[in-house]
């Protein structure tokens, strides 16, 4: 398959599950008048709940999605390893803490911004973290310590607050968040994120070129003139604003950045450079699937997402390295 | 015009120093065999020409502007790495900016008998097929100057010496060529000049006939050879390392 029939064909799956999660929801509403109260700006009930609530959910999740396939496929390439993901360079931990002590200190029940950016300034801290350890111009491995030390302390951090809880309420809260959820979001959530997703995203996509050199190392591809130090660098920072945001707006969704650019490697041949747009989408795509079965398959429950995926995708990704490993 | 100048070229890590003023230049034509025992700073002296570690001193390569470097030196690391399974034609084009067909691209493959491989998966290849697909990328990059770091290690002898030939081949057309290896006999049949280091210092440099000689090897090598001349060149065969005491 040529890479522009790939992205056309996941471009198409994209769209039509944007449109199945604008038309899914607990108000019945059907099709035709929900499209119409969208497209006209009905004032009714119909027209709000379109576009104050699923709308936004929707562009939500196709942007959490993106920002976290693409963030993967990004970190695969940097550290030439399938198994890298968001994760590990600490990011959606450290911005997991700062959510964690907004909730705590009742910061997030007096304002509703303060979640997600309490959430942001975690990542941001975060990324000041990894890079002062890891130092600009450090390597690849200073890198991927770096960022399992930071995991580890937020982790460590987020355990203490739950611990020292000061009523049962404040930890549910927490635990909640956590699991990952897109249920409530508004437009507010929307504006919030998109600047940093967008800035996230364009520092990734231009590492293509420099992540298809380093196929053959990174000697090799420094001799061929990639300057590996502000490639890394455009990989962490980019990484942190994106999945920063996306942690901000959805909670801590984990598994898509290490599953989706490992299903679609094989159709774009391998190539670091390609897979950027393919896992963008395909992230997209797998979120908003998943958002919407979060509210077919237990209605009115609040199933998490984060739940969801993980429940899904593991087995799923169990049956991909079984298929490995016959195949190796 | 000399392609590559290095003065005084040193590096330092901690106390200890692996590569130690070494200067060299390089003629167009050259076939340059670096060779020295383990540890001696062969693969150190390759990366602080290309600038790839902190040196002091001078590098005329490590100097340029990255891109420039790229267009004037391919550079074969001595770990074969290929992270992902791309096609061959893929991996070979990353020396030509991805463009598959790019003309260098066509020229590497069909010199290294991959043209049937292209399309391939790198990881369906044997290691031998793989270390070919390397060498395939460096030619691609169709410069002046080419330093491979131990490309011959694990290949079996009638690609080691297809492989030595090739870069023999290379000096003979004007390029310049700088190889580090460990096997002697090879080294003395398709250099057209041995460069020596041994505790990242330069002990010797000339044409294998006048580096080669039996005080030489028994003080770097710390082997005792059988020295003889085959085809006009210098023939090296190992027979015994040098006893203890009387090193």
């Amino acid at each position: 398959m040529t890479p522009a029939r790939l992205y056309t064909l996941l471009g198409i799956l994209v769209a039509g599950l944007f449109l199945a999660a604008l038309l899914t929801g607990v108000a019945a509403v059907d099709p035709v008048t929900a499209l119409r109260a969208l497209m006209t700006g009905g004032e009714g009930p119909v027209g709000i709940v379109m576009r104050e609530i699923r709308l936004p959910r929707a562009l939500l999740a196709a942007m959490v999605g993106a920002c976290l396939g693409l963030s993967g496929a990004a970190l695969q390439g940097l550290l030439r390893n399938p198994m890298a993901e968001p994760g590990v360079i600490g990011i959606s931990a450290a911005a997991g803490l700062g959510a964690v002590l907004a909730l705590q200190t009742g910061l997030a029940a007096a304002y509703a911004f303060a979640l997600p950016a309490a959430a942001l300034v975690g990542a941001l801290a975060g990324v000041g973290a990894i890079l002062f350890l890891a130092g600009a111009g450090g390597g690849t491995l200073a890198l991927i310590l770096a960022g399992i030390a930071l995991s580890a302390l937020c982790s460590a951090a987020t355990a203490l607050v739950l611990n020292l809880s000061p009523n049962p309420f404040a930890a549910q809260d927490i635990v909640f968040w956590m699991m990952g959820s897109l249920a409530d979001v508004s437009f507010t959530h929307v504006l919030l994120a998109a600047p940093l997703m967008a800035l996230g995203a364009f520092l990734l996509w231009r590492t293509g070129p420099g992540l298809e050199a380093l196929t053959l190392g990174e000697e090799a591809a420094a001799s061929m003139g990639v300057n590996l130090a502000r490639l890394r660098l455009s990989v962490v920072l980019g990484t942190a604003a994106a999945v920063g945001a996306a942690t901000a707006v959805a909670g801590t969704v984990g598994f898509v950045g290490l599953v989706v650019p490992h299903v679609l490697r094989p159709l774009v041949n391998a190539h670091p450079s390609r897979l950027l747009p393919a896992a963008a989408l395909g992230g997209a795509g797998l979120v908003l699937a998943a958002d919407i079965a979060v509210r077919l398959v237990l209605p009115g429950q609040d199933l998490k997402i984060g739940v969801l995926l993980a429940l899904v995708g593991a087995p799923v990704f169990l049956h991909l390295i079984w298929r490995m490993r016959g195949a190796a | 015009m000399s392609v590559l100048v290095l003065d005084h070229l040193s590096v330092s890590r901690g106390t200890q120093r692996p590569l130690a003023e070494v200067c060299l230049t390089v003629e167009p034509g050259e076939c340059i065999g670096l060779i020295g025992p383990n540890g001696a700073g062969k693969s150190t002296l390759l990366r602080a020409t290309l600038g790839l570690v902190a040196a002091t001193g001078r590098s005329s390569l490590a100097a340029l502007p990255a891109a420039a470097r790229a267009r004037t030196a391919a550079f074969l690391p001595q770990g074969r790495e290929i992270a992902w399974p791309l096609p061959v034609i893929d991996l070979v084009a990353l020396a030509q900016g991805g463009r598959r067909t790019a003309p260098e691209v066509g020229a590497a493959l069909a010199r290294m008998d991959l043209a049937a491989l292209a399309q391939r998966p790198a990881s369906a290849l044997s290691g031998g097929e793989q270390a070919r697909v390397l060498i395939a990328r460096a030619l691609a990059q169709n410069t002046p100057l080419l330093l491979a770091d131990e490309p011959i290690a694990g290949l079996d002898p009638a690609h080691q010496i297809a492989c030595m030939q090739l870069f023999a081949d290379l000096a003979a057309n004007g390029r310049s060529v700088i190889v580090a290896l460990h096997d002697l006999a090879l080294a003395a049949r398709f250099c057209t000049r041995l460069v020596v280091l041994a505790g990242g210092r330069i002990v010797a440099d000339g044409t294998p006939r006048a580096v080669l000689t039996a005080a030489l090897l028994e003080e770097v090598f710390a082997i005792r050879c059988h020295l003889d001349e085959i085809e006009g060149a210098p023939v090296v065969f190992p027979l015994a390392p040098v006893p203890r005491g009387e090193r």
